[in-house]
């Protein structure tokens, strides 16, 4: 394990490892997975998916008993007379969104979500938004993203959505720092207190409310919270903006190198960087501590789903002394990745994209400690023997962070310990 | 376009793998994008299965759409034969795949297969999962059924018949299919196949030698029972034994039309249990059922008949059972409510004010916004309503279990009693907070319900004195919000204003029974 306080400026090394990159059925959800927590963040914002009956049932599927508490999302379920002709199907948007807003008048920012079937028939979402961000200006946003299956992957639905938001940014030329990715609201108060106490003044994209979206210019540096948003990256430059390398806020070390990036770009005094973020660092070790004992050498796969594997990977390994198997990443940004891949064990095997069923065949012949997957094989591989953790937890947890870093580490420890109780001779499933 | 949250059933494709992942040696090669196979999780996790399903996924993304998106198809296929070997293969197109028109049909033609390959065209923006499902097991009914087959003579042989309709994700399913099994070994009746639950397409093969069909499940099995008695001759058995009283005429039903006796032992507990003198607070309860039509229709039979409960409304989701649907509402004399709207159903249930709701899933969220007590009758249903233990909703054990799930919401006569006796006490009153049964307990939403509920202040037209207001919170919670609406529905028809307490007796007295 390296001292963060020590690697931090250690030159990425090891960028060109082989990654095995793999086509076939890939078990994962599609970028509108991502309304479901984007919706609880930006507080005055509506969802609105243009797409089929499929669309509504996954997002109610993911959605489980949240879908009951008045949400602020929905779909707008094209029917067979919308297939007929686009223009109708234009005028049938209009329609649906003056009634909506008419319901819902505190909504402040709309978004229009494409998926699959609208991005098929070319339904021009683009457009339908410029438009109906004029006819409802003032009052409400309107904005459009794709989180079609077609297009993204799960996370990267956050990641169109924010890349969608930039360009309406409000220009400044302050030098201030932007935290991008959506952090749980006590996760993103903890960043915002450590930041003050380093004398940076801080944004966050997403903002809670429409209107308080931060601004954006050539002076802004920012720092991605979250490893899938190389779009919304891109847009950030394109505004002028310039990214702080450094690895994810996972873990003591992982949180403590991430904010001494952001500390030596703004010029935060070395001491003074110690001396707020030791304690910190401090209390998180303590808490991984028992969990070290539990984890390590433990082996560990995990299947491509949110694009956290490897830095989440990274963090088993360096912090905990987990064994990473084989790491799998729905889509794999090597510039945004290379201080990741850096630090984790040579021996590693990356993939890239997925044939599920092949990459199951390698989870049976290597037969990890834990295997970290979505909720569709989860069940069937423990019914093989094989202990699992569901991946989609990860992304609804607060897990970034050092006061998190034991709870992240304990989603891991938990399905082993759970093994390690029960006492069931003759289970079988049925 | 329609805006929707929720939605009583998936799209068709999803009823498609309810039915092949039901059966054995089947396999469902899908044309669809990245991200459906989020729908391998309600087997995994709400039926709790132990094996994926078994449906391969094309997966296309963005650059395969041109012409490689057949390519793609028919080496999924390939893929998929040489892994799973299935006996027979079913294929079909997701909503996406619908539009961009390969043709899953021809493309698995030019493949030359030595199994049987069964095309589903399930149009998805007209049809919903249980079309799907239905659609799905008819085209491997007829595909597969061995058209040579007859059932041998009878003489020396019990009689048989086939269960259908019976698929994975369905409502007791798995529990209902045993019950129905034994009450007919009871009956000396042994059934043939049962399908698509547990069946192989050898099994399927064999349906013609049965000497009539069991329809488990209209929205299932009904097109497919149907033209097994037009290719084969088989008698369908139609009344769906859910209830005691179905319970008996299901076995009549059987016992006419293979021409045995109808008997079969009663094991029931539920009449007694009816009759018992506890239950006499459950006269005249008004009640809402909603659900699929199929279970609807039943539970409405058994809240009259067999548990003396008023029926106040009636609907169903699946509009191709609406006319069934129809023609019980008409019996109780209710307006039938066909409709997959959730908020067309919530206002239904406002206007009702029923005493206990009888739905699915979503109806559970309604009425605990509505302060109601509810039961759960129907898919789409959570993972609770897959549970560990035995608990059909068929048969003489189904009709026990209907028993006690829906009476456990409601307060029980003796402690209703109690309640009222005792309902100055301290330890009543609404601040007191939640008893340990969290089924009647909650004091807050109850009392959040009647203060907010849209419907309650959309027609509180009178203003009420403070000692009237006083006197209304000694009754109890339960039924304080049909108190107020009968009162005020009083007070507004005599022009009374403002409601004191002599208003809130005569309007009792108005509306005692």
């Amino acid at each position: 394990m390296s001292g963060a306080l020590a690697s931090g400026c250690a030159a990425p090394v090891g960028i060109e490892r082989p990654v095995l990159r793999e086509r076939g059925q890939r078990e994962v959800f599609c970028g509108l997975t991502g309304i479901v927590w984007l919706h609880r963040k930006i507080q005055d914002a509506f969802f609105l998916v243009i797409g089929s009956r499929t669309c509504a049932h996954l997002l109610q599927s993911a959605a489980g008993v949240m879908i009951f508490a008045e949400p602020r999302f929905g779909t707008a379920i094209i029917e067979e007379r919308d297939l007929a002709g686009l223009a109708d199907a234009n005028a049938e948007l209009d329609r649906m969104v003056a009634q909506l807003l008419a319901r819902r008048p505190e909504i402040r920012m709309l978004f229009l979500v494409g998926s699959c079937p609208s991005e098929v028939i070319k339904l021009d979402l683009a457009r339908a938004a410029q438009r109906l961000d004029t006819a409802h200006g003032g009052q409400t946003r309107v904005l459009a993203w794709s989180g079609s299956g077609i297009e993204t992957t799960f996370t990267e639905g956050e990641d169109a959505c924010l890349a969608s938001l930039v360009p309406g940014l409000p220009e400044t030329d302050e030098s201030r720092l932007l935290v991008v990715g959506s952090l749980p609201d006590i996760v993103e108060d903890q960043f915002a207190r450590i930041f003050a106490a380093l004398g940076i003044t801080a944004d966050f994209l997403p903002a809670r409310r429409a209107g308080a979206m931060p601004a954006i210019g050539a002076s802004t540096r920012y720092l991605l919270a979250q490893p899938f948003l190389g779009a919304t990256a891109q847009a950030i430059e394109a505004r002028g903006g310039r990214r702080i390398d450094a690895i994810f806020p996972f873990g003591a070390e992982g949180t403590t190198e991430w904010l001494h990036e952001a500390a030596r770009a703004f010029g935060v005094d070395e001491l003074h960087f110690r001396t707020t973020i030791a304690p910190l660092r401090e209390r998180a070790k303590r808490a991984l501590a028992p969990l070290r004992d539990r984890l390590a050498g433990k082996r560990i796969s995990f299947l491509p789903d949110s694009q956290l594997e490897i830095p989440l990977a990274r963090f088993l390994s360096t912090e905990l002394g987990m064994v990473p198997v084989e790491v799998g990443t729905p889509y794999l940004h090597r510039g945004h990745m290379a201080r990741e891949l850096a630090r984790l064990p040579a021996d590693v095997r990356l993939s890239e994209g997925q044939d599920v069923d092949r990459q199951l065949d390698r989870v049976r012949a290597d037969r990890p400690d834990l295997t970290v997957c979505g909720l569709g094989l989860a069940n069937p591989l423990e019914a093989e023997g094989l202990a699992t953790k569901w991946a989609i937890e990860l992304v609804f947890s607060p897990i970034h962070g050092f006061d998190q870093a034991a709870d992240l580490a304990d989603l891991f420890a938990r399905p082993l310990r759970r093994r390690d109780v029960l006492r069931l001779e003759g289970a079988s499933c049925s | 376009m329609q805006l929707t949250l929720w939605t009583y059933e998936g799209p068709p494709h999803v009823g498609a793998m309810r039915v092949a992942t039901a059966m054995e040696g089947v396999h469902y090669l899908l044309h669809a994008p990245q991200g459906d196979t989020y729908a391998d999780l309600l087997f995994t996790m709400i039926e709790r299965r132990g094996k994926r399903p078994p449906v391969t996924y094309t997966t296309f993304q963005a650059r395969d759409l041109g012409k490689d998106t057949a390519e793609l198809f028919q080496a999924a296929a390939r893929d998929a034969i040489d892994r799973f070997a299935p006996q027979a293969l079913i294929v079909g197109a997701s909503c996406t795949a619908e539009l961009i028109q390969d043709d899953p049909a021809g493309l698995m033609a030019a493949m030359d297969l030595d199994l049987p390959v069964i095309p589903l065209d399930l149009p998805s923006y007209t049809r919903k999962e249980s079309w799907g499902a239905s659609e799905t097991f008819y085209q491997i009914v007829r595909h597969l059924a061995d058209r040579t087959l007859a059932p041998p003579p009878r003489e020396g042989r019990r009689p048989c018949v086939n269960l259908l309709g019976a698929t994975a994700l369905g409502f007791r399913h798995r529990d209902d299919v045993i019950e129905v099994t034994r009450l007919l070994n009871s009956m000396g009746v042994d059934v043939h196949v049962t399908a698509p639950m547990g069946a192989s397409p050898a099994d399927i093969a064999r349906l013609g030698e049965a000497d009539a069909n069991v329809v488990l499940y209209p929205e299932t099995a009904d097109t497919a029972a149907r033209w097994l008695e037009r290719t084969f001759g088989q008698p369908m058995i139609r009344t769906v034994p859910i209830g005691h009283g179905a319970t008996h005429d299901f076995i009549a039903e059987v016992a006419r039309v293979l021409g045995i006796a109808a008997d079969a032992p009663d094991a029931s507990r539920m009449p007694w249990w009816s009759r018992s003198v506890d239950s006499t607070y459950l006269t005249g309860k008004r009640v809402f059922v909603f659900g699929d039509a199929t279970h609807a229709i039943a539970a409405a039979r058994v809240a009259r008949d067999e548990l003396g409960f008023t029926v106040v409304g009636l609907g169903c989701y699946n509009r191709e059972f609406a006319r069934e649907l129809r023609a019980a509402a008409a019996l109780y004399g209710v307006e039938p409510l066909v409709t997959d709207d959730y908020l067309a159903v919530e206002a239904a249930i406002a206007a009702a004010a029923p005493e206990l709701v009888l739905g699915t899933q979503m109806e559970r969220h309604i009425a605990k916004r509505l302060g109601l007590p509810c039961a759960v009758i129907s898919a789409p249903v959570h993972v609770q309503d897959f549970p560990a233990r035995y608990s059909p909703q068929m048969g003489f054990e189904g009709a026990n279990v209907l028993f006690d799930s829906w009476v456990h919401p409601l307060v029980m006569g003796l402690e209703e009693h109690l309640l009222t006796m005792f309902r100055d006490d301290f330890e009543f009153a609404d601040e007191a907070g939640a008893s340990h049964l969290a089924a009647h307990a909650p004091a807050a939403p109850a009392v959040r319900t009647e203060e907010s509920g849209s419907e309650a202040a959309a027609d509180r037209p009178g203003e009420w004195t403070a000692e009237a207001e006083a006197e209304l919170r000694k009754i109890p919670f339960f039924v304080r919000g049909k108190a107020r609406r009968n009162t005020e529905i009083y007070a507004a028809e005599r022009g009374l204003a403002p409601i004191g307490i002599d208003t809130l007796y005569e309007a009792k007295a108005h509306h005692a029974r």
